[in-house]
């Protein structure tokens, strides 16, 4: 599949979706693994008597950090520079990978080992040092999946949730040299790691993005499963953290909320394997930290729209979205998929991303499992009604929807529509363009018309109120 | 106590018998109901589009049509919901805040305004399943989410309980949404069906006969699915059971 997302080639979602679909081993699986993991969530927070609190919690601190930003930000780069971290700042992808390159250059590292960071994803920074001779690897298993099958993650925390063992088998035998016909999950997962290992003691420099930047310490934490973090944040003599600015919490004391929270709403888990501390360099070594923008203080000055900054990229929205578990995160098109991506891909680029926030039913349950109480299916609700201010839906949508409102605020019109229903639709000029029947009836059936409306069995049965 | 009646334009021109049972279980339960005859629409197939200026005209009729009630009910949740938290493209003068905030949804007339449990002229003999639609159960608050941890409790159980005869299955997700969705239904086809098509078969599956509900365009949705795929499972409205239908 082709990665179109560092292109200006619009989003086409339905597209995508009924692609997924079509392919019933892998929505099925897909689906089933999503929900799985959506069960264990609710498990787990139907365990904590606490947890509507802890999400309040969660909410108020990331809404008083992302309104008190720039001290907060400053305090970090005073702690973190104190600890002996130089700290860069960088507005856009492109100065951070431009920052990543030259720390690296200027010390001679031709390898990088890193650990899965979304940001780093946002920024496309693999293709950007890998066109400067550089050796980037991955070292998370799904996003190593990813990498070596040259795609993007189509999920946020579990990369490769769209493909199958056997996919992966293809995948590693491809690349790896794993054996073609062998597609248990234990002997591929021995497989990458027997090839991707030599890379962390090869590596002249390794890389983590950042689930927590607290202020009051200067530290940045990370929070993963494999190990595969520590490793390449540690054996190697050079690290470096890319940390988007929304990942600022005030102080350590704060951490527990969100840690509480993160795995269970992530995999249904207590917490994950590894929550690890990165503070000061070790001896001999050097850190350096990159505080990303990249779109963010704008997104911050939109009023409606700046709660998205909250997100602590658990990924629970997806696990829960009925859409996403049956479209598939490819179906996107973007670095975020699901009801989160929709909410930010458009803040990125409007045009490209107009069709996301209609990829959804608004049914709200990635609200309610939002550990920060992040109002998605709300601002689903209002980038829709930017969508179409600015121009960015079909002329075939627009005209219908024009004409069903000038229809249904008439009730004459409207009663001629109605006592016609279902044959009606056809017999009104615009709405022919765009007859929503064709749509229905692709594999459903239609409802059979009565043989008459609610409207004139009250007029034949009852006193209507007031005469026409 | 009076009551306006108000019937969503796809109940009006598709299942006219939903309407008339509203009207009558409202009656049942000593209600003085009007039907305004003017009426269309509330507005949310616009709205739920993104085209909310288009929505103007259906809300300002709808105004004009309910201003004068101090209880307007319906059989939808998903109107209701639009009329509660999203009807804004009319202006926001004294008699729409009026009519925003007088609208109610049946089921929690009937459990919350009306405070009745009881329908001794109900018995529904059947295995039921029931569906609580998205906008009703997570923007009106007819019963606890599942991702939500909080105490349980559930509108339309209470009521169906009041019904002689009837007998509750639970499908394994209880509250997936089933992919009606307004205009998504069309305009995001593959995805719709298909979450349409594992809602119905969800529901078969914990060996229900029929499907009940608050909201009818999910029913439709779900009835052209199950139709689609030969399945014999049947669909009725929540007013359809309490006000006596036998099937």
């Amino acid at each position: 599949m082709a990665n179109d997302i560092f292109t200006d080639k619009k989003v086409d979602h339905v597209k995508g979706s009924r692609q997924f679909i079509a392919d019933e081993p892998h929505i099925a699986f897909h689906d089933k693994r999503l929900w799985t993991l959506r069960d264990l969530r609710d498990k787990e927070a139907h365990g904590i008597a606490e947890w509507e609190q802890l999400r309040e919690l969660a909410s108020a601190i990331k809404s008083h950090t992302l309104t008190h930003l720039a001290d907060y930000l400053e305090e970090f780069e005073r702690n973190a520079t104190a600890n002996g971290v130089t700290v860069h700042w960088a507005k856009d992808a492109a100065e951070h990978n431009r920052i990543v390159h030259e720390i690296l250059s200027a010390r001679g590292v031709d390898t990088l080992v890193k650990s899965k960071s979304m940001l780093t994803e946002e920024c496309n920074m693999r293709p950007y040092l890998q066109d400067r001779g550089m050796t980037v690897v991955e070292t998370d298993l799904g996003e190593r999946i990813q990498q070596l099958d040259d795609e993007p993650p189509s999920h946020i925390v579990v990369p490769a949730v769209h493909k199958l063992a056997k996919d992966v088998a293809e995948v590693f035998a491809e690349t790896i040299g794993t054996d073609r016909s062998n597609a248990d999950p234990h002997y591929l997962a021995e497989g990458m790691r027997q090839d991707t290992r030599p890379y962390f003691i090869k590596a002249g420099a390794g890389m983590t993005g950042c689930n927590f930047a607290v202020a009051e310490t200067g530290t940045v934490v990370t929070c993963t499963n494999e190990g595969n973090a520590d490793l390449s944040g540690n054996v190697p003599p050079l690290y470096i953290a890319s940390i988007g600015i929304e990942k600022l919490i005030p102080k350590m004391e704060h951490l527990g909320v969100f840690i509480r929270m993160l795995s269970r709403s992530a995999l249904g888990s207590p917490i994950t394997q590894y929550t690890s501390h990165f503070r000061a360099p070790r001896a001999g070594g050097e850190s350096h930290f990159i505080l990303v923008d990249n779109g963010r203080s704008e997104r911050l000055a939109m009023d409606d729209f700046w709660y998205s900054l909250k997100c602590i990229r658990c990924g629970a929205c997806m696990n829960t979205c009925p859409v996403y578990r049956r479209s598939g995160g490819l179906s996107y098109g973007g670095v975020y998929a699901g009801p989160i991506g929709a909410i930010i891909n458009p803040t990125f680029d409007l045009k490209k991303y107009s069709a996301l926030p209609f990829a959804s039913t608004l049914n709200g349950s990635c609200s309610n499992v939002c550990p920060v109480k992040i109002n998605i299916h709300e601002q689903i609700y209002k980038w829709r009604q930017i969508v179409v201010e600015q121009g960015q839906v079909s002329f075939v949508k627009k005209e219908s929807m024009k004409l069903a409102g000038k229809v249904l605020a008439d009730p004459k019109r409207y009663r001629a529509w109605s006592s016609g229903a279902g044959k009606a639709m056809a017999s009104l000029p615009r709405a022919f363009l765009y007859n929503p029947f064709n749509a229905w009836g692709k594999q459903r059936e239609l409802p059979e018309p009565p043989g008459q409306t609610f409207h004139q069995w009250y007029a034949a049965n009852r006193k209507p109120e007031q005469e026409t | 106590m009076k009551v306006a009646l108000f019937i969503p334009c796809f109940i009006d021109a598709f299942f006219p018998e939903v309407g008339i049972a509203t009207l009558e279980l409202l009656e049942k339960t000593g209600c003085s109901v009007v039907y305004p005859f003017d009426q269309t629409c509330c507005g949310q197939p616009m709205g739920n589009s993104g085209c909310e200026a288009d929505a103007r005209g259906a809300e300002a009729l709808f105004v004009k049509n309910f201003a004068d009630y101090d209880y307007v009910v319906s059989p939808s949740g998903s109107c209701v919901h639009h009329v509660r938290d999203h009807f804004t493209a009319v202006e926001q003068d004294a008699a729409t805040r009026k009519v925003r905030a007088s609208t109610y949804e049946l089921v929690e007339f009937l459990h919350d305004v009306l405070k009745i449990t009881d329908f001794p002229w109900a018995e529904f003999p059947h295995k039921v399943g029931l569906h609580n639609s998205c906008g009703t159960l997570r923007r009106l608050g007819h019963a606890s989410p599942s991702e939500l941890n909080v105490a349980p409790w559930s509108k339309p159980l209470d009521l169906l309980r009041g019904v002689k005869g009837i007998e509750f299955v639970t499908p394994q997700r209880p509250d997936e949404c089933c992919g009606f969705g307004g205009t998504f239904c069309v305009t995001e086809e593959p995805v719709s069906a298909r979450m349409g098509y594992d809602k119905v078969r969800d529901h078969a599956g914990a060996g229900a006969e029929y499907i009940v509900s608050a909201d009818m365009s999910c029913l439709m949705h779900q009835k052209g699915c199950a139709e689609r795929l030969g399945m014999p499972l049947r669909f009725i409205h929540i007013a359809q059971i309490l006000n006596g239908a036998r099937h």
